[in-house]
């Protein structure tokens, strides 16, 4: 499986994974996409670097462990969802607000802080599990 | 909630605060005895489950806000007792938090309006009173005492729920308020019957009936202060109050004037005979409350009017005597070391106020003039003299029970205190004042309430008898001894028990040979069934769940095949298979892919091989999502597949199986059925639900309202991430709990792996 290839390409693929993965979330709302596909690529890029560099890599590179990242993306999709409860409207509503930046208007919404939260509650939950897998292989 | 900190900060002495607490609620419900006592009951309520007709109401009349003001009375005075006997202990802060955690179950209990509120309530009582007897979790006999009470009462408190329930379906009424007015409906309702039984189920076990009884002795492994509040005061009386709160309803039927007096009184005649057997002073105490018990129930039983009355006065009067006697005991542990009746005399120089509040009460329990039980007494033997022979056989078990009462109030309460001074394990002392407060004001208040009867029988007595009766009763009797009847047989009480004082040590050696004659009680039936259920459960799992996953698969899906197939068989339902549309170049070319990459799952000749083909016929579906108009649907499709045919050759390398399949060519046969039903029949499905004709009220509906409610255009997304957002929040707690529980799963299997002598071929 470590071919020398596959080890130099790895740590690239994995980049590119990561950053399409956050693209696909963010356009998720507009175009094919969303938090739980973007989390899937990005559980499949930590497992690739996984397999090629070995899982004591990732981990260091992840920072935190994966299940903490899961827990934060669920609570932060909870917390999206208790903003509403701050404007008086019910468990969940989408709010609203767009900010001016440098000339260019962008949405920010309660749903697109779901939306990441969802993402980081896959990938969390994927990746801890493919690493544990992985783990053993390492002796 | 803040006990705990408060204790860490001010040690025990947090007890002058926290008593703060029960004393306000103590002060609060003691505003409305005013109107109370006038005859007008308080309540109120809020909405809880409109749909299903629950409020979350209460309701105070005479008999609700007497008990609550003995909850929060006692209770106060118990939070005192427990800073003072707990001193020291490193989880005291916890023991307050679940002793008013239980408060708090109880009060609810005695308001309750709503039978919903009232069993909740109920079971919370059950709960907290676990956690405290079970306080002292590191003893053995203190968890099984524990588990016990537990089963007992919650078994009890399911009985309770299923009889409300009937009531509920009898009646209409789902407020007790309600059911007070709907009387006559219940008892002429064929479900009367079942109904009684099942209440009668929920207050006999809480309230420590023959033979439930057995439950409360044990529940003596709990701290003193638990048992002085929960096990005599309070949380057993529940049983009780029940009984007398439906009594208006339910009570003046043949059934319930038999039942009743007929348990209450072998109650009684048991507690007390088992208590005399007895030398530990708090399981004596525990033994005579069974029997209190047993004299309450069956006065209520009686449903006379001076049988109730009767009732109500010696329900007040054994919570203080009871709870005050309770304490002195807990007193007498904590100062000498040992509650064993025999090693304990002479203590009256050391502990002075200790004695003269164990003097009061037991003069108040022996039912002695001037004091609260007296009156009691009376009332008691004024209700059961006149009537029948029914009533008459009564009265003896009465003049019995009570005799061997008033021995046992002596023995708590003198003996230990009088004669020659002797070795104790510990140096005694006078308790703290925050030992001795409890016992103090309790048996002081006994006297109190018997020399101002007036007061109190206004205040207290009048109203309760007159809110189990349902309607207006006065009780009148005093501490003038006047010279009828009840006081001959009061007379004739007190000097049996007198001789039973004095001949104690002769009875209890002639009761426990005769327990040793019989052998066998429900404490150990308990153990035996018990022991019974373990063995039944082990044996049910050892043939549900035999660890071997290949038979969990086949049943599992036999059964998916099973469920989908046998109702379209059965209903005639299959789909009509009209002429396929024809294909498209592209469609037959993906399909063509996807039956080759099954092929091969199936020639395969090892497992790694395998899971790959899975995965190309997992891509072929895919296409075809994308093909058909899907993107997203596929584009996920596309990622689950890579993901899981990684995450399966991963599984695959670490359970260390044999490369190739080897299953014998009858399992493979089977197998293939199982898979090809599975497979048919999902798909038959589909083709069934295309069948219909589709709804489009909700398509129309996201379409319509994506882009100008929830600014998107990925209609797919909106909808996971904005309309049914509350779904996608449970769906990704089910992720994250599940990628938990599989962590789990590898951790345990990796420190197996890491004892070599488990290592095994297939777990």
């Amino acid at each position: 499986m470590r071919t020398l290839i596959f080890r130099t390409a790895a740590p690239y693929l994995t980049s590119l994974m990561l950053l399409f993965s956050v693209f696909v979330l963010l356009r998720g709302h507009n175009e094919p996409g969303g938090g739980f596909i973007g989390g899937l690529i990005a559980a499949s890029a930590f497992a690739i670097l996984g397999i090629a560099h070995g899982v004591h890599a990732v981990r260091r590179s992840m920072y935190f462990h994966p299940m903490a990242i899961s827990g934060f993306g669920l609570l932060l999709a909870a917390l999206a969802g208790m903003l509403s409860y701050v404007f008086r409207v019910p468990f969940l509503t989408g709010l609203w607000t767009s900010v001016s930046f440098l000339g260019v208007k962008v949405d920010f919404s309660t749903v697109m802080f779901f939306d990441i939260g969802v993402y980081l509650v896959v990938v969390g939950a994927i990746t801890s599990v493919a690493l544990s897998l992985e783990e053993r292989e390492d002796g | 909630m803040l006990a705990p900190i408060l204790t860490r900060l001010l040690k025990h002495n947090a007890a002058w605060v926290l008593s703060l607490a029960p004393l306000w609620i103590f002060s609060h419900f003691a505003g409305m005895l005013g109107d109370v006592a006038g005859g007008v009951p308080v309540r109120g309520g809020l909405e809880w489950i409109p749909s299903l007709g629950v409020r979350f109401s209460w309701y105070l009349d005479g008999l609700s806000l007497t008990f609550a003001l003995l909850i929060a009375g006692i209770g106060t005075l118990i939070v005192l007792f427990s800073g003072g006997y707990l001193k020291g202990n490193e989880h005291q802060g916890r023991f307050f938090s679940f002793i008013l955690m239980f408060m708090g179950a109880m009060q609810g209990l005695v308001v309750s309006d709503s039978f919903l509120m009232l069993f909740v309530f109920w079971e919370l009582t059950s709960l907290t009173s676990f956690l405290l007897i079970g306080f002292d979790h590191r003893r053995e006999p203190a968890r099984r005492a524990a588990v016990q009470a537990l089963i007992v009462t919650g078994l009890g408190g399911i009985s309770l729920l299923a009889g409300l329930i009937l009531i509920w379906i009898a009646t209409g009424q789902t407020e007790l308020s309600g059911l007070l007015a709907a009387g006559d409906a219940l008892r002429g309702s064929p479900f009367y019957l079942a109904a009684f039984v099942l209440v009668l189920g929920g207050a006999f076990t809480k309230s420590a009936q023959f033979p439930f009884h057995f439950w409360l002795p044990n529940a003596m492994e709990a701290p003193t202060p638990v048992s002085a509040y929960l096990h005599s005061a309070t949380m057993v009386k529940a049983g009780v109050y029940l009984l007398m709160r439906l009594n208006p309803v339910m009570g003046d039927t043949l059934a319930w004037e038999t039942v009743l007096p007929l348990f209450g009184g072998a109650t009684l005649l048991v507690g007390t005979l088992l208590a005399i057997r007895q030398t530990d002073l708090k399981l004596m105490l525990a033994y005579t409350t069974v029997a209190s018990l047993g004299m309450l129930v069956m006065l209520t039983g009686f449903g006379s009017d001076r049988a109730i009355e009767a009732a109500v006065l010696y329900l007040i009067a054994h919570s203080m005597f009871k709870g005050a006697l309770f304490m002195v005991a807990g007193l007498i542990d904590h100062e000498t070391g040992t509650r064993n009746i025999g090693a304990l005399s002479g203590l009256r120089h050391a502990m002075p106020a200790t004695f003269v509040a164990g003097l009061l009460a037991a003069l108040s329990m022996g039912g002695l003039p001037l004091f609260f039980g007296f009156l009691a007494k009376e009332e008691i033997y004024a209700a059961l003299a006149v009537g029948g022979a029914w009533a008459s056989i009564a009265a003896l078990v009465a003049i019995a029970g009570n005799a061997l009462m008033f021995a046992i109030a002596f023995a708590v309460g003198l003996k230990p205190f009088v004669g020659p001074t002797v070795k104790v394990p510990r140096r005694t002392h006078e308790g703290a004042m925050l030992l001795l407060t409890g016992p103090l004001v309790l048996a002081i208040g006994g006297l109190a309430a018997g020399i101002f009867s007036a007061v109190a029988h206004r205040l207290f007595s009048s109203p309760m008898a007159s809110a189990i009766a349902g309607q207006s009763l006065t009780v009148d009797v005093s501490t003038v001894p006047h010279l009828e009847l009840p006081l001959l047989l009061s007379g004739i009480t007190v000097a049996l028990g007198v001789a039973a004082y004095f001949g104690q040590a002769r009875l209890r050696g002639a009761v426990a040979s005769l327990l040793e004659a019989i052998g066998w009680g429900p404490d150990r039936g308990f153990d035996q069934v018990m022991r019974g259920l373990v063995r039944f459960s082990a044996g049910v799992t050892r043939i549900v769940q035999n660890g071997r996953l290949d038979v969990y698969m086949t049943v599992t899906f036999i059964a998916v095949a099973l469920s989908i197939l046998m109702p379209m068989v059965v209903f005639d339902e299959l789909p009509t298979i009209s002429g396929l549309p024809d294909p498209w170049f592209y469609e037959v070319t993906v399909m063509i892919i996807g039956v080759i990459g099954l092929g091969a799952v199936v020639y395969a000749k090892d497992r790694l091989t395998a899971i790959v083909s899975l995965g190309i016929q997992g891509f072929a579906v895919a296409l075809l999502f994308m093909l058909m108009g899907a993107p997203d649907l596929s584009f996920t499709q596309f990622m689950v597949e890579t993901l899981s045919v990684v995450i399966l050759a991963l599984v695959m390398t670490r359970l260390r199986l044999s490369v190739s399949d080897h299953r014998p060519i009858g399992r493979k046969l089977l197998d293939t059925t199982i898979a090809g039903a599975c497979g048919a029949a999902l798909g038959l499905l589909l083709l069934k639900v295309t069948q219909f004709p589709f709804d489009e009220t909700l398509t129309k509906f996201f379409e319509k309202n994506s882009l100008v409610i929830a600014h998107g255009r990925n209609v797919v997304n909106v909808i996971i991430v904005d309309f049914r957002g509350l779904d996608t929040l449970g769906e990704i707690s089910v992720v994250m709990i599940a990628g938990l529980s599989i962590l789990a799963l590898i951790r345990i299997r990796s420190r197996n792996e890491r004892r070599p002598a488990r290592r095994k071929e297939n777990a």
